[in-house]
This record gives structure tokens, sequence and C-alpha cells, in this order.
């Protein structure tokens, strides 16, 4: 059984202009030691519906699936109570900020054992050699001296790592890293992409990468979900999914690349994602699709099979070329 | 060269942080010797990690800053300590696109007055029917359309605004463009197309770009030369193509090896650097890089090397030969 399932899952935020669907009918399914990534532009619902993943969601939000479970637990239902208990300890998350999501007020030894506290039976001393332990294990030299850091002490990557540190304190199941490196320099981000990959590897941990970056993605991960304004348009291993894009989104997203161009003008999409109030009535992608007609403006495209990579989409694309569009033509 | 509209020599700023009770004076080497030029129509990009003073370069080029020492000459002109200071046509010359276009839009003001504002500082003698006329005119150069001119900042998206960002930074006819990371703000779809539209301008305006960037995958589409920048020092300058070809300092290897690059099956040998960025108030002397580097020697901790090579120079005691396999490479 897979640990963490996820079928049908739309958040809804409750806003002064109406309701807004920020994540779409998404399905997610990942498997003990996974490493798969989440890639898609601002607005394409990726950290919503991790976050919803985690219950860390304002009241505002409407969660709605059909079954989301992870380990055995229904999230759906799970007490706030029951839900902290594996928070932290089978399943945990690291942010993109580093700087904003530590507690400034407390040393980084301290946030660190208190995860240890709350969730192990390791007494005072135990906890203060694991803490030494994890703050090795990410890298951070002379940890001793660094566990009675405050935050503001530390650089970004520092941060980051103490972040990692404290996400890895309980050995979790499942990891998700939200843009773990985006505000850090490219040394630093090899640095702690090398870390978290390295780590996957060892303690067989699952881990979900969110990010936007297509580089990070192509030497990261081994298997990718694309999302495109709150829906998942396409799924394939890493590989085949640079290879061959079946969605016309992921194409584009793929040929607007500035490494992958030989001409001096890029490629484009014209067009912005929608937002809460233009949101097509077909497809989502269907006014910015170089291959949309009639049917895609009209009819919400449903899921193609696994070969196409359940690509969201009307005509998938194979070797680049539309498929079935003669036939309804 | 005689047609060059910029030249920059020995260029440095430092600022001085005031100490405290504990603590000394310091000074911030935040630019440590610069020298670079700058020729219509083509592209300097400048790329390194935070605190290697692309910023600062960005800030003594456009004048918003003096040097603390150096010389600095944009057309013909030496600039003095009081920069563009009373010289209009001197300040029209160079003008800058900032990273955020969220940020860098006065929310309060609608696109046609934010872009009439420069006219209405710098070239009053324009009457006002002229000064709409020309920057409706901008407008649509920047793939605007005419109805936005009564708009505001809010209405638009983030790519639009960064349009509207590089239409005033045009409506004085500049020679020199400082863009400040223009697209790092912005979505991958967006970016292409504000990345067209700045090369398309440059073609039709013969623009001079600085383009400062840690994105390594942009400005290897994008620039003509590549300046790569440690700790307030440029560590290796030259064509764009010589300098991915064969870099020779080990700084910019690592640079480019920690780079992701968007391909599953390129063969990845990351370089890995030990250790992080040192504070730029407390460089290490020698070459900035030694501590991080591979294959420092006593020599590198204590002086700083020349400059050498012609067009593509780099400073380093050791540079690389030619697919020189690092020792950290081989390790990894």
């Amino acid at each position: 059984m897979a640990l963490l399932e996820i079928r049908n899952l739309s958040v809804e935020f409750e806003t002064v202009s109406g309701a807004f669907r920020a994540v779409d009918g998404i399905d997610i399914s990942v498997d003990r030691g996974d490493l798969m990534a989440i890639v898609g532009e601002s607005g394409s619902g990726k950290s919503v519906s991790m976050l919803a993943v985690m219950g860390l969601l304002p009241w505002t939000a409407t969660i709605t699936a059909d079954r989301m479970e992870f380990n055995g637990h229904d999230l759906r239902t799970l007490s706030g109570r029951a839900r902290r208990k594996i928070i932290g300890r089978d399943l945990s998350m690291i942010f993109q900020e580093p700087m904003s999501s530590l507690n400034p007020c407390f040393t980084v030894g301290y946030q660190i054992r208190e995860t240890l506290r709350l969730h192990t039976s390791l007494d005072r001393k135990a906890r203060q050699t694991r803490a030494i332990e994890l703050m090795e294990q990410v890298g951070i030299p002379a940890p001793e001296k660094r566990l009675s850091a405050f935050p503001h002490q530390m650089s970004g990557g520092m941060s980051q790592r103490a972040m990692i540190a404290m996400a890895l304190a309980c050995e979790p199941k499942l990891l998700i890293a939200d843009e773990p490196t985006t505000a850090l320099d490219v040394t630093i981000q090899a640095q702690i992409l090398e870390l978290l990959t390295d780590l996957q590897d060892r303690t067989g941990m699952a881990l979900i990468l969110i990010t936007h970056d297509m580089g990070v993605v192509a030497e990261t991960v081994k298997r990718v979900a694309v999302q495109y304004a709150g829906q998942k348009v396409e799924e394939q291993q890493v590989e085949a999914l640079f290879d061959d894009p079946h969605h016309p989104y992921t194409a584009a997203l793929l040929s607007a690349l500035p490494e992958r161009s030989q001409d001096r003008f890029l490629p484009t999409i014209p067009g912005v994602v929608p937002g809460q109030f233009d949101r097509p009535q077909g497809c989502l992608f269907s006014p910015r699709c170089q291959f949309a007609d009639a049917r895609c403006r009209a009819v919400q495209p449903q899921k193609a099979s696994a070969e196409l990579g359940y690509a969201l989409c009307h005509y998938p694309l194979l070797h680049g070329e539309p498929q079935g569009k003669e036939a309804s033509a | 060269m005689s047609d060059t509209i910029l030249t920059a020599e020995n260029l440095t700023r430092h600022y001085s942080v005031k100490g405290g009770l504990m603590r000394p004076d310091a000074t911030v080497r935040a630019l440590d010797g610069a020298s670079f030029s700058l020729r219509p129509g083509s592209t300097l990009a400048v790329v390194g990690e935070s605190g290697c003073g692309k910023s600062t370069l960005a800030r003594v080029v456009t004048m918003i800053e003096p040097a603390t020492s150096g010389r600095l000459t944009i057309g013909g002109k030496e600039i003095g300590p009081n920069g563009a200071k009373g010289d209009r046509d001197l300040r029209a010359m160079v003008q800058i696109v900032f990273q955020d276009p969220y940020g860098s839009l006065n929310p309060r003001q609608t696109i046609g007055q934010t872009l009439m504002e420069p006219l209405l500082l710098n070239r009053p003698e324009i009457g006002k029917a002229d000064r709409e006329k020309r920057a409706r005119e901008m407008l649509l150069m920047v793939g605007l359309r005419n109805e936005h001119f009564d708009r505001y900042p809010h209405m638009f998206s983030g790519g639009q605004r960064q349009r509207v960002a590089v239409a005033r930074a045009l409506m004085l006819d500049p020679k020199i463009l400082v863009l400040d990371e223009p697209v790092s703000a912005l979505d991958l779809s967006i970016q292409s197309q504000i990345l067209n539209l700045l090369v398309d301008l440059q073609e039709r305006l013969d623009l001079a770009y600085l383009f400062i960037s840690h994105d390594l995958s942009v400005v290897s589409h994008f620039a003509d030369e590549l300046m790569v920048m440690y700790l307030g020092r440029p560590v290796e300058t030259g064509p764009l193509k010589d300098v991915y070809a064969h870099p020779r300092h080990p700084y910019t290897r690592a640079l480019f090896s920690a780079t992701p690059v968007a391909d599953p099956r390129r063969k990845r040998n990351r370089i890995k650097l030990e250790g992080e960025l040192p504070s730029p108030m407390a460089v290490p002397p020698g070459c900035p890089f030694n501590p991080r580097c591979w294959k420092a020697t006593d020599e590198c901790r204590q002086s700083f090397p020349e400059y050498t090579g012609g067009r593509h120079s780099y400073a380093c005691f050791h540079p690389l030969a030619k697919d020189e396999l690092p020792r950290a490479e081989t390790q990894a």
C-alpha cells in the first residue's frame, strides 16, 4: 500500500469576492522511498496541496477529497491531537524561507530538542546527543557550538540545514520540501540538494520536492508531477518527461527554458496563468495552448492513459504531435 | 576601443560600518576593483552569489552612489565625486530596471504618470501633449496596449509590470540599461517573454546592457560577455563562449557545475564546495576564494593574483587547464 494516497483533493478558499479553487481534483500517490517532484508556476496550487496534507491551512480553506491517507491514517477525519502525533514524527516539512521559519527567540538547539521531547521518549542527555548527531548529519561544522546559536547568527544555508535537521529528527517516513533552495545561492543549493537525496538514499524515506526550477527537477528526482492552475496536468518519470512531454503545457514550459533554445528569441507561452475571475470554461490551459480548438475551450478534458503521462488534455502530445485530433474533427 | 560607451577602471566602493560598544569600526569592501567596458548593442552579464557586489556595481554604474576610488567614464565623460548631479544628459544616459516589479512601481501613479515622470523631471522643455504622445508610443514598443495608459500597477501581472518598468527606463532614450535581476521574480513562462522583449529592444535601439543575474541558464542565453564576481572582485571576465568553453578560475568552474541543468541524462559531476560564503565584512586575505578552493596554496592566502590573459582575463595563481579534472570532482 502506498505511504501517501490522495484521490481527488480540492481546496477552496473563502475570499471576499467569492470562493477560489486553489487546488482542483489532484491525485497523488507516494510509496516508501519514493523521490518525486511537484513542479508548477506560482498559483499552480503546489504548496497549498501539500499544506492541506500537513493540515496547516487556515480556517478559510475548505478541503475535500475522496481519499487522503497517510500510513494508514485517514487525514480527513484525524483530530488535531492525533495529527500532531504524526506530524513532526512520521511526516515533516521544510519551507522555502529558512530565516522566517525558525523561531528567532529560541536557540537552534532548543528548537531541535523540542521535536525530540514531543515525539520520543529520550531523556535530556540523549536528546542533546541526538541533536549533535543530527547537526553533524546535515553537515554543520562544530555542532556543539552551533546548537546554542540563535537563528539570526546563522547564514541562510546554515539555517536551512538546521531546518532539515529538525525535520529529520524523528526519521520521518515522508519529507515534504517546499522550495527548499529557492532563497539560497547556487553553490549552497547544490550542497542542500545533495544532502536531501543522500539522506533519502540512506534512510529510505520518501521525499516530495516542490519546486519551479526544471534544472533542480532534472538533477534530483525520479518522478515528476506537473501542475497548472490547481490541476495536475501530467505525471511521468523524469527522463520520459524531458524527452517526450505529453501535455502541451509541459512541452511549452520545457521549450521556454533558455538553455534549451538555440535561437536568440525564446519560444514563449502567450498570456498568463488564469486567476480567480478569468478561469476558462473547458481546459484551463486552452487560452494559451497552440493546439487548442473549440472542443478544448468548451469541454473539460479527462486524464489520458499512463503511457501518455495521465495528461489532462483532449489531444495529448506524442513526440510533439497532438493525438486523436483528426478523429474528432 | 573607440565605440565603447562605458569604461570602468578599478572601480571600488567601500562602506564604513560604525562599530558598537564591543565592536571596532569596520569597512565593507562591497566592490573591490572592477574593470570592464560596455559597447552599444552588446550585453555584459555579471554573475555571482549574494554578497559578491553585483548590486553595488549597479548602483555605482547608475551613479546612484559615487565610487570610493577608480575611474568611471560614460559616453566620454569622466564621472566625478558628484556623480550625475546637475548633469541631466548624463543621468539620462544610464537607466535601471529593478528585480521586483511589484516594489519598483508607485501604486498611486497610473502607468501613464509613471512613464511621463522621467520626462517631467529631466526634460521640462517638452510640452504636455508631446510627453503623453511619447509615453503612449513607448507602451506599444514594450508590447502593452494603449488602453493600459490610465490603469494602475495593481491591475497588471508581474510580467506586464516588468514591461512597464522597462518602458519607464527607456523614456529618456538611454544608451545603457542596467538590468538588476530583471526576470528572477517572474515565472518561467513569463520570463521568456521579457527576455525576448529585451533582445528585441537591444536590436532596435542599439542599447548596451549590464545584465546582473545569478541565473546562469538565463545569462548563457542572453549575454555576449561574462563577468564572474566573488566577494566584491571580478575573478574572471571574457567573451561568454570562451569562459563557458574553458573556465580558468576554480570558482567559475564550481559555479557552472553547481548550476542545475534541465537534462536528467546529463552526467553530473558537481564540484562540492566546502564551507559558506564569508561575510563581506571579513574578506579573507589574499584571494578571497582561497578558503573554499581545492587548489589553494600559501601564495593564495597571502596576495591577490594579478589579472592575466587578454580579453578573457582571470585572477588566479593556479588557473585550470582545459578539461582538468579537479580533485574535488574525482572525490565526489
